[in-house]
């Protein structure tokens, strides 16, 4: 079935009818916004209609960003599917490659030893500082505060040279994988996290010290996005945005993974639930990833960084040359892919963004039969429309900033 | 009928003793409790376990083309509640051309959701009040996500090349 002749709602949005007749007070106006408009952080666009500078409506058209991810993983090999998780959230690449790793192993019934899981849940609180450093800089720069940008993305280049020295790759990593990690820790990797670390705590202090008490800050982030938290809940909102309302509902906390429950933490919960709370959520965040990697750190287990698993995890480079059996899986490996039991599996993880769940179907062959991400942007984007309506276009920067959404999350 | 080793399982055996014949089976695999649904009756199954079980959130709604068998769609909801952090996992046979009850009503996350459905896989969903393609173009011709649907498109084939 195709839209050709039924009326589409997107398309005839604009053309209701007004006459030269209509009282000025009954006019409206529609504003597109996007797809290419700075502060949509990505190709989002949205259909504004305008009362004066008021919105009284306000509808996300997405898709420009669909890459068909879903469809290509269906093609791959149950190895090679890890390369296209991180193309999902080109901002959270290790935490969807871990979504990913824990759903197929769910369904492989594998056991991941303590230090991988230890260095998996190390790695996830990284990008989540990258990923929030990222929305800050740039939801600062939106509302005019130029710096921030920097100091933000001085830090992020840090954490990108860690992910670089563990797998390689500043964003793409795939270091995540079913059966464990990619390669062994680097040597020297701790000397590298330690002077990080050390140094974070101190930076986020220096921005709240630029933004919590600012004058411009505060009139512009105050008060603006509210949306109950009922209505959040119904449409599906995750994360950040649904803390920043009042209700403490963390994944990490209440259904633990990746050993998640070992860590001591704090949930980041505000009850004002606009722009402003959303912030102080996400520095709060910032802080106690810094405490889990911290902890990760000083707690970091020894031992096996893989499964013991050759049918699934990829030999060492040393055996496959001197072993003919790991030769052998290698081969196998490579070429056909391992198979995976009948059955369906569905895993969720706290991203920096909400809730992103993976439901992975398989129907016993190398290849999965269905992937499908169930990705926090596309579930709390829904909520835009509702949080637009009724307020100023000026305004409506900051609110779309404050839900920190990644289209490539969002269109996949 | 619901299976021996869901009758101990609250959620599922309370849909089971309310809504009598609208469960059609299930399993309780992996730690996740899959409840296999009557199409016609899903969207009575989604207001009483939001309703009366309290599943206050959807997760997602997918579905999973098992095309050539025949009814070839399932259309899967990812359900949550928040209290007590519980999952539930509810699925449906459809057919091509059969369509669903839309479950907006209940919640109203299932809108982009359903959307997606209808744009990737072609499944309906009735009293939807704008079932539109979501991701592809407007003007799009097929449903992507369908198994027979050749990996590069129909308009391309790299044999012609």
């Amino acid at each position: 079935m195709s839209w050709g002749e039924q009326e589409h709602p997107v398309a005839t949005f604009a053309l209701k009818e007004q006459t030269p007749d209509t009282p000025s007070s009954a006019r409206r106006m529609t504003l597109n916004m996007g797809p290419q408009h700075p502060s949509t952080h990505g190709v989002l666009r949205i259909m504004i209609e305008l009362e004066g500078e008021t919105i009284t409506s306000a509808i996300p058209d997405i898709g420009f960003l669909h890459t068909g991810i879903e469809k290509q993983m269906e093609d791959l090999t149950w190895q090679q599917a890890v390369t296209l998780t991180d193309r999902v959230d080109y901002l959270a690449n290790l935490s969807n490659n871990l979504v990913y790793a824990l759903a197929v192993e769910k369904l492989l019934q594998m056991e991941i030893p303590r230090r991988a899981q230890w260095t998996r849940v190390m790695l996830a609180e990284f990008q989540r500082l990258s990923s929030h450093l990222v929305w800050l800089g740039t939801h600062a720069l939106d509302i005019g505060a130029m710096s921030m940008f920097f100091y933000c993305f001085r830090e992020r280049e840090d954490i990108l040279r860690i992910f670089e020295m563990f797998s390689g790759q500043r964003m793409m990593t795939s270091y995540i994988r079913p059966g464990g990690l990619a390669l062994e820790p680097p040597r020297g990797w701790d000397r590298a996290v330690r002077k990080f670390i050390d140094a974070f705590p101190s930076k986020v202090d220096e921005y709240e010290s630029l933004l919590d008490a600012n004058p411009i800050w505060m009139e512009r982030t105050k008060g603006v996005g509210f949306l109950g938290v009922d209505e959040m809940l119904d449409l599906g909102v995750t994360g950040p945005m649904i803390r920043a309302a009042g209700l403490p509902w963390d994944i990490r906390k209440d259904e633990p993974y990746s050993g998640y429950d070992e860590f001591d933490f704090q949930v980041a919960v505000r009850d004002e639930n606009d722009v402003y709370a959303r912030y102080r959520v996400r520095m709060e965040e910032m802080r106690q990833s810094a405490a889990i990697i911290k902890q990760a750190l000083e707690g970091m287990p020894e031992g096996a960084w893989v499964a013991d698993a050759p049918k699934v995890v990829l030999p060492d480079r040393e055996k496959m040359k001197t072993q003919m059996e790991a030769l052998i899986y290698h081969f196998k490996i490579v070429t056909e892919g391992y198979r995976v039991p009948e059955g369906e599996a569905y895993a969720c993880i706290e991203s920096p963004r909400g809730e992103i769940g993976y439901y992975v179907v398989s129907n016993g062959t190398s290849k999965p039969h269905r992937v499908h991400m169930r990705t926090p942007s596309f579930g709390n984007l829904q909520a835009l429309g509702p949080m637009l309506n009724g307020i100023l276009i000026a305004d409506s920067i900051a609110a779309l900033g404050s839900m920190d959404f990644v289209l490539g999350d969002v269109d996949r | 009928m619901l299976p021996e080793t869901l009758q101990q399982h609250e959620a599922a055996a309370a849909i089971d003793r309310d809504l009598p014949g609208a469960v059609a089976g299930g399993h309780d695999r992996l730690g996740e409790t899959t409840l296999e649904v009557d199409p016609a009756r899903i969207l009575e199954v989604c207001r009483y376990a939001k309703e009366r079980l309290g599943f206050n959130r959807l997760s997602a709604i997918t579905c999973v083309d098992w095309h050539p068998s025949q009814p070839r769609f399932e259309v899967v909801y990812h359900l949550h509640a928040i209290r007590g952090h519980r999952r539930l996992r509810l699925k449906c046979r459809v057919a091509e051309n059969q369509p669903l009850e839309s479950a907006i009503g209940v919640w109203r996350s299932a809108d982009w959701y359903e959307r997606e459905v209808f744009d990737m896989f072609g499944v309906e969903f009735r009293n939807h009040p704008n079932l539109s393609r979501i991701l592809m173009p407007l003007d799009w011709d097929g449903h992507p996500l369908r198994k027979d649907y050749p990996i590069h498109g129909f308009k391309y084939s790299y044999k012609d090349e």
